[in-house]
């Protein structure tokens, strides 16, 4: 059932002689099948802790257990390969896409890197990934550029499918997306997560969001996991001033008059 | 209330761009309220904010009107302050908090620096940065975004403003640091009589403090009322879109067991 396993994990950078500790012994789990929403606020070492799992910087102590394998002692071919078993999204989708790439290129990629079907079933494979998150098949000879934000948003999901995951880490995925097309994306992820069985780590300041697809729900406070447990449960009753202070910003519609909006002081 | 501002029939189209990014818009800002612009990416909020400023590019086209109660526009830095999306590019990097905040005291009030740099901190203190006196010497690239957006709020309200843009002042920070400035920007504007026009793509966000709302889409006004009235009766289909794609803590999650 425990698909990934991360035991005190810590990491710490030093700049301009000041030492900063991003991670202090940080622990947790993630379900096959199931989100795990990390929250916190800027500075609270969330993004370092998709970046160790990702493999793009190493930690300074503690160990990573996924599929039942030793996650950060892989390298060379073997980490290569296993690779594809870890996706991610970033908030900043143009900047993770090479800027000349085409739709095309952009799924072709993963599925000849990691040889997921041969190749005269590639240009297949691709129209069903992007028909999965909703777009024509028309889309395969644009320009990465030229697609909106939405749609680059699906293609970047489309991509991070494609090597048939079973865990995909969002990094603030939606928080630069317009409200109405970020609902559609929550909603496509949670259909793929049922009809696929991908785990996902997904990391956001913005309790609302995690609200919707998380089943868990981690909060982390200057390096630190400072709380964690069922997402009803984090939201209705908080253990911890930074999980109360990232419940109080969620801003609230106020249809009706009040006297204690969240923003009226 | 007095109208600061009549626009009528604005519209503004872009050099090399066929479709106007703001069309025949017609909006009375009113002095002393905290009007909210709200509308999604392409909507035209952030150009009216510029028009309104006098900061469009020069190769702009505008036609339609804007009369303001003065006779003339704002001037800019003097009477009209404007935070910025992103407080990394707005502040000056090789100059520091307290020459960046003084200068508009220096520059509109003519206040010799030395006293200028006293009223930088004491703006600094009531933007509540910690340690004023130390950020006086610090610079951008020393401070978190949180405190960076204090500074530009601070250098906007150095020349004792009555109007203050804020264009998306609070999207690129994070929730818990956007709930403090909105609230720092809401008690400000109250606290000096300011008219506050206050850009955004978050209606929940506006819904908490504006006066009045106007809802843009592709370049025009959509609707534009009190902020409750339209809220909890809004006339258009696009207004009712908005708010029912707002997603908040009591909204219903999308996963179907809620806990695992």
């Amino acid at each position: 059932m425990t698909l990934l396993s991360i035991e005190n994990l810590s990491k710490h950078f030093s700049s301009g002689g000041r030492d900063i500790a991003a991670l202090k012994d940080v622990s947790l789990t993630i379900a096959d099948g199931k989100t795990l929403g990390l929250a916190g606020a800027s500075g609270s070492g969330k993004s370092t802790l998709a970046r160790i799992l990702m493999r793009l910087i190493p930690p300074d102590a503690g160990t990573v257990r996924f599929e039942d394998e030793d996650w950060l002692t892989l390298s060379g071919s073997e980490l290569r390969r296993r690779r594809a078993k870890i996706q991610m999204v970033f908030q900043d989708v143009l900047g993770a896409f090479n800027p000349r790439a085409t739709v095309a290129s952009v799924l072709g990629d993963p599925l000849r890197i990691h040889a997921i079907v041969p190749k005269a079933e590639r240009p297949k494979e691709i129209v069903a990934l992007l028909d999965r998150v909703g777009l024509p098949a028309s889309y395969v000879a644009r320009s990465i550029r030229e697609v909106s934000g939405g749609q680059r948003q699906r293609i970047a999901i489309a991509r991070a499918i494609a090597t048939r995951p079973s865990l995909i880490v969002f990094d603030e995925a939606v928080s630069a997306l317009d409200v109405s097309i970020r609902g559609k994306i929550l909603e496509l992820l949670v259909e793929l997560q049922e009809e696929r069985g991908i785990a996902y780590l997904f990391v956001s300041h913005d309790l609302a969001v995690l609200r919707a697809v998380s089943h868990r729900i981690a909060v982390m406070d200057a390096g630190r996991l400072i709380e964690s447990g069922p997402a009803d449960q984090v939201i209705e009753n908080p253990q911890s001033q930074a999980a109360r202070a990232l419940i109080a910003a969620v801003p609230r519609l106020v249809i009706k008059p009040t006297r204690d909006s969240v923003h009226d002081t | 209330m007095t109208v600061l501002c009549r626009i009528s029939g604005l519209s503004v189209v872009y050099a090399g761009q066929p479709a106007p990014a703001l069309d025949a818009v017609d909006l009375d800002i009113l002095a002393g309220e905290r009007l909210a612009i709200i509308g999604e990416s392409g909507s035209g909020k952030s150009t009216l904010a510029r028009a309104i400023a006098g900061l469009l590019p020069s190769g702009a086209r505008v036609t339609g009107e804007m009369e303001w109660s003065a006779g003339h526009p704002p001037h800019p830095g003097r009477e009209l302050g404007f935070v910025f999306q992103d407080p990394s590019s707005s502040l000056n990097p090789v100059l520091t908090i307290g020459e960046q905040v003084a200068e508009g005291a220096r520059q509109h009030l003519g206040l010799p620096w030395a006293a200028a740099y006293a009223q930088a901190q004491k703006i600094l203190e009531k933007v509540h940065f910690p340690q004023p006196e130390k950020a006086l010497r610090a610079f951008p690239h020393q401070l978190s975004g949180g405190q960076r957006q204090r500074v530009a709020i601070a250098a906007a309200l150095a020349a004792k403003p009555s109007f203050l843009i804020a264009d998306e002042a609070t999207s690129a920070l994070d929730m818990v640091v956007q709930a403090e400035i909105v609230a720092l920007l809401g008690d400000l504007v109250k606290e000096a009589d300011m008219t506050l026009l206050f850009i955004t793509h978050d209606i929940a966000l506006a819904s908490g403090f504006a006066d009045r709302i106007a809802i843009f889409k592709d370049g025009r006004l959509v609707e534009a009322g009190p902020t409750l009235a339209v809220l909890s009766s809004p006339r258009e289909i696009y207004t009712q879109t908005l708010i029912a794609s707002h997603r908040d803590l009591s909204t219903s999650p999308l996963i179907k067991e809620p806990a695992s």
